[in-house]
C-alpha cells in the first residue's frame, strides 16, 4: 500500500508556513457572507494591497457564533488567535492598525482568544474555553469549522484528515471497521437515531456485488442548518466518512444528494472531490490497495419529502421524489434496486473521528443509549443564535440558557420547538430533560436533525402549529390519501381556530385526525405531520381554548383576533396614525386623542408601527 | 436550426447549442432527467415546452414523465421568470422573527404577489421554506446572494441593487 506519509509531511510543512506570518482570517460561510463577510474581505484585501503589507489574508467557514457575524480572526506568529465579532468594512482597519501593526488586540471588538500550539495568550481577553457560548461545548464534528480553510485540502490533511481512511486501508477488515462503528454507539444524526453500525452491517450482509453509499444532504427542516455548516466548513470529513463506509460495506460508488438552495456547499464539495481525486484518496485504486470509490453530487430540485430515504433514492434515479413502502429497506433494495447505505451528513462526518480516535473514545461521551455529541442550531428568540455541538445528555435548559445566553430582550420563555415539522414543542417544565433520542421522544418531540427554535411569550402556539401544518401540507407529495387529504383538513381546522371561528369539537377532531394520519401515512413526513399539533395541544391547551371559546389570542399574534386600541392618556393627537391608516379607520381632531373605528380597521398594524408615543396597543 | 428567412444570420442559436452540449454530456447517464432539466433551465431561465419535448426525444423518455418530474419539484418553472429571483425565507426561525413582514414589504415594493413576476421581467418573487441561515433571521435570497437580519425598511435599498 502506498503511504500518505510523504503527502502529509509536505502539506504539514505548507500548513506550518501559514503561522509564520501575521494572519487575518474572515469567516465566509453562507451566514457570514449574508452578514457582510465578503465586503469585509474585499475591504481587507484592498487595505493589504494598497499598503503592501506582509499579511496573509485567508478565509474560513462559520465558527458557530451566528449572532456575532461577520467574524474575523487575527493571529500574529507565536501569539494567540483573537476572534473579533461584528466586523464591518469600516472598522476592519482597526484590526490591521492596532492589532497587526500595533501588536495590541482591539479589546472592545474582541470576543475571545484561542491559545494553541504553545502560543502566548493576551491579557484581558476571554479564552475560548471560558467563554459561555463554548464552555459546555465539545467540538468534534465542528472542530474544523471556523478554524481551517474549507477549500484547502492542505488544511484538512494537516489537521488529521484522511488518517482514518489510511488506517482502515492499512490492514483493517471490513468487519473490523463496522465493529468499530458499533463500539462507538453512533446513531443516525439525521433524526431517526438508528444505530449506524447496524445499518452498515445490514448493507454489508446484503447479497450483491454492486452496492451504493448515499449521503442525505437534503436538509430541509426549517430552523436547521447544521448540515450546511458542516458541508461548507469541512467538506472533506463527509467525503472521508463516505469512503470509509464504502470500504466497510463493499461499495464502489457514492452519491451526495444536496439541496440546490445551498450553492456554496455544492461549490465546496465539488472542490473537495477534485482535490481528493488528485491526491488519490478518491477514484481508482485508492492508495494502491485496489479499492475503488467514486463520488457524484446530485443537486436536489426542491422537494422536502426527498429527505425521506426512499423518496431521495427515487429522486436520484430521476423520478418524482415519492416515497415507497418499506420493507424492502434500502439496505436490501435501494438505488437502482441495489443494496444502498444511506446516512446523513453529520453521521458521515463523525466517522473519520471515530476511526482515528477509536470507538471507545466516542462512546465515552454522552449517555447510555445516546453516545457522542450532537450539533444543534439555536434560532428564534434566543440571544446567541448559532451552531453548537454539545455532549448528549446535557439538558435543554443548559443549551438555551448557558450556551444560548437566554431569551432575547429578556422576555419570558414559552416553548422550544425541536425537530422541525416532524417534532414538537416543549414547554418550560420539560426544559430539564436530558438531550437524547429517547427522552425527547417520550416528551412528544424528537431530536430530528437538531434544530431548536426558541419561542417567547409573543409567539402563539396555535399559530406555530398552523405554520408547520401549512408547510407539511404544501410539501406532501400526494401519493397517500391520509397525508394528502388529512393535512389539508387539519390545516383548515387550525386556520379556522386562528381566525376566531373555531368550534369546541375542533380539538377532538384534530386529535382524532392526528392519530389516524400517524398510523396510516406511507412515510415519515405523513406519520409525523401531526406532532406539532399534538404536542402543542398537550402542553398549551389553554391557548387553543382561548382561541375557540373566548375568541382571544393570548400571545397577541393572530391578527384576526386582535383589536387595536388608542391609549387616550398617551395620545397627543399628532395625527400620524390617521395618515398611515390605509382604511381611514382612525379619526380625531388635531392635538386631541384619536380613535379607531373597529368596524373599518383592517388590522394591518400600520398605526402601531407609526406611533412614536406607544399610544397604540393590541388587545 | 439554421435561419430560413434569407437574412445573413444563419448561425446556430447559442442556447440551442448549449442544450445540445448538455444532452451530449448526459448521454447514457443513469438518472439524467433532473440534472438535464436543471441545466436546461439554467440556459433558458425556464423550461419552454419545445425544450422539454426535445429532452424527451433525446433521452428517450416519454414526454409525460418529463412533464411529471418538472411539475413535482419546486425548482422547475414552466413560465418565463424575472432576471432576479427574490426568495423570501418563511422558515420557523424567520417566522418567529417577523419573516411575514419582510415578505409583505417585498410585495409592496415590487407590486407583485407570491410566484409573480414584474412586467419588466426584472424580478420574480417566491417564498422558500428555509435557506439555512436561521442565525440571521429574517433572511431573503436574491439570486445567489443571501441578505440577513432584515427589517422591512431595508427592502427598497436591497432591491435597488439588482438591475
Amino acid at each position: 500500500m502506498k503511504s500518505l506519509a510523504e503527502v502529509r509531511a509536505k502539506m504539514g510543512e505548507e500548513y506550518k508556513q501559514k503561522f509564520t506570518r501575521a494572519r487575518v482570517v474572515v469567516g465566509l460561510g453562507t451566514c457570514g457572507i449574508a452578514a457582510g463577510g465578503d465586503k469585509v474581505m474585499k475591504a481587507l484585501q484592498a487595505i493589504v494591497a494598497g499598503r503592501v503589507l506582509d499579511i496573509d489574508v485567508d478565509f474560513t467557514s462559520c465558527i458557530g457564533m451566528c449572532y456575532a457575524e461577520p467574524t474575523v480572526e487575527v493571529a500574529l506568529p507565536g501569539e494567540a488567535s483573537v476572534i473579533y465579532g461584528d466586523v464591518n468594512p469600516e472598522n476592519v482597519i482597526r484590526l490591521i492598525d492596532e492589532h497587526v501593526i500595533g501588536k495590541k488586540p482591539v479589546e472592545d471588538m474582541a470576543i475571545l482568544q484561542i491559545v494553541e500550539n504553545g502560543a502566548k495568550a493576551y491579557e484581558g481577553i476571554t479564552l475560548m474555553e471560558d467563554y459561555d457560548f463554548y464552555k459546555m461545548q465539545v467540538r468534534t464534528v465542528t472542530s474544523r469549522l471556523g478554524r481551517t480553510n474549507p477549500e484547502s485540502i492542505v488544511d484538512y490533511i494537516a489537521t488529521g484528515g484522511y488518517e482514518g481512511l489510511e488506517k482502515i486501508l492499512s490492514g483493517m477488515t471490513q468487519q473490523q471497521v463496522i465493529d468499530e462503528i458499533k463500539t462507538s454507539g453512533l446513531r443516525g444524526r439525521g433524526g431517526g437515531g438508528f444505530p449506524t453500525g447496524m445499518k452498515w452491517q445490514f448493507t454489508h450482509n446484503s447479497p450483491g456485488d454492486k452496492k451504493y453509499i448515499v449521503c442525505n444532504a437534503d436538509e430541509g427542516d426549517p430552523g436547521a442548518f447544521m448540515d450546511r455548516s458542516v458541508l461548507e466548513g469541512d467538506p472533506h470529513s463527509v467525503l472521508e466518512g463516505m469512503i470509509i463506509a464504502g470500504y466497510a460495506i463493499g461499495a464502489d460508488e457514492g452519491y451526495i444528494y444536496v439541496r440546490a438552495e445551498y450553492p456554496l456547499a455544492i461549490h465546496r464539495l465539488n472542490l473537495a472531490i477534485a482535490q481528493a481525486e488528485e491526491i488519490g484518496m478518491l477514484g481508482e485504486n485508492i492508495l494502491d490497495t485496489g479499492f475503488n470509490f467514486k463520488l457524484r453530487i446530485k443537486a436536489g430540485a426542491g422537494a422536502f419529502v426527498c429527505g425521506e430515504e426512499t423518496a431521495l433514492l427515487t429522486s436520484i434515479e430521476g423520478n418524482r421524489g415519492m416515497p415507497r413502502v418499506r420493507p424492502p429497506f434500502p439496505a436490501v433494495k435501494g438505488l437502482w434496486e441495489k443494496p444502498t447505505n444511506l446516512n446523513n451528513v453529520e453521521t458521515y462526518a463523525n466517522v473519520p473521528f471515530i476511526i482515528r480516535k477509536g470507538g471507545e473514545w466516542y462512546a465515552s461521551m454522552g449517555t447510555e443509549k445516546s453516545k457522542g455529541s450532537k450539533v444543534f442550531c439555536l434560532t428564534g428568540k434566543i440571544k446567541n443564535t448559532g451552531l453548537v455541538e454539545v455532549p448528549m445528555g446535557i439538558s435543554v435548559r443548559d443549551i438555551i440558557y448557558k450556551v444560548g445566553g437566554g431569551i432575547q430582550d429578556d422576555k419570558k420563555f414559552k416553548a422550544v420547538q425541536a425537530g422541525g415539522p416532524s417534532g414538537g414543542c416543549l414547554p418550560e417544565e420539560k426544559l430539564d430533560l436530558p438531550v437524547d433520542y429517547d427522552s425527547l421522544n417520550a416528551a412528544g418531540a424528537i431530536m430530528g436533525s437538531g434544530g431548536l427554535v426558541v419561542m417567547d411569550e409573543t409567539t402563539c402556539m396555535v399559530d406555530v402549529a398552523r405554520f408547520f401544518l401549512n408547510f407539511t401540507q404544501a410539501e406532501s407529495c400526494g401519493k397517500c390519501t391520509p397525508c394528502r387529504e388529512g393535512t389539508k383538513r387539519m390545516l383548515e381546522t387550525l386556520t379556522r381556530i386562528c381566525e376566531g371561528t373555531g368550534k369546541p369539537e375542533d380539538i377532538e377532531t384534530l386529535e382524532r385526525m392526528g392519530r389516524v394520519i400517524t398510523k396510516t401515512a406511507l412515510c415519515g413526513l405523513g406519520q409525523t405531520c401531526a406532532n406539532p399539533i399534538l404536542s402543542t395541544m398537550r402542553y398549551f391547551k389553554d391557548e387553543y381554548l382561548a382561541h375557540i371559546n373566548d375568541k382571544r389570542c393570548p400571545a397577541g399574534a393572530c391578527t384576526e383576533l386582535l383589536t387595536f386600541v388608542i391609549d387616550k392618556e398617551k395620545c397627543n393627537g399628532c395625527g400620524k396614525c390617521a395618515r398611515s391608516c390605509p382604511a381611514g379607520a382612525i379619526t380625531g381632531e388635531k392635538k386631541m386623542p384619536h380613535e379607531i373605528d373597529i368596524t373599518k380597521c383592517i388590522k394591518c398594524g400600520a398605526c402601531l408601527a407609526g406611533c412614536k408615543f406607544d399610544a397604540i396597543y393590541k388587545a | 436550426m439554421a435561419c430560413t428567412c434569407g437574412c445573413s444570420n444563419n448561425t446556430i442559436d447559442p442556447k440551442q447549442q448549449a442544450l445540445q452540449e448538455l444532452l451530449q454530456k448526459f448521454k447514457g447517464y443513469k438518472g439524467a432527467i433532473i440534472p438535464v432539466l436543471q441545466g436546461a433551465q439554467d440556459i433558458y431561465g425556464y423550461l419552454p415546452k419545445e425544450v422539454m419535448q426535445q429532452i424527451s426525444k433525446d433521452l428517450r423518455v416519454p414526454f409525460s414523465k418529463i412533464y411529471g418530474v418538472s411539475t413535482f419539484y419546486a425548482q422547475f418553472h414552466l413560465k418565463p421568470r424575472g432576471r432576479n429571483i427574490v426568495r423570501v425565507c418563511q422558515g420557523t426561525a424567520c417566522h418567529v422573527r417577523g419573516g411575514k413582514k419582510i415578505f409583505e414589504a417585498v410585495e409592496k415594493v415590487l407590486g407583485i404577489s407570491e410566484g409573480g413576476t414584474t412586467e419588466d421581467l426584472r424580478f420574480t418573487l417566491e417564498t422558500v421554506a428555509c435557506l439555512g441561515a436561521c442565525g440571521l433571521a429574517p433572511v431573503l435570497m436574491i439570486n445567489d446572494d443571501t441578505h440577513g437580519r432584515l427589517v422591512p425598511g431595508d427592502i427598497q435599498g436591497i432591491l435597488e441593487q439588482y438591475e
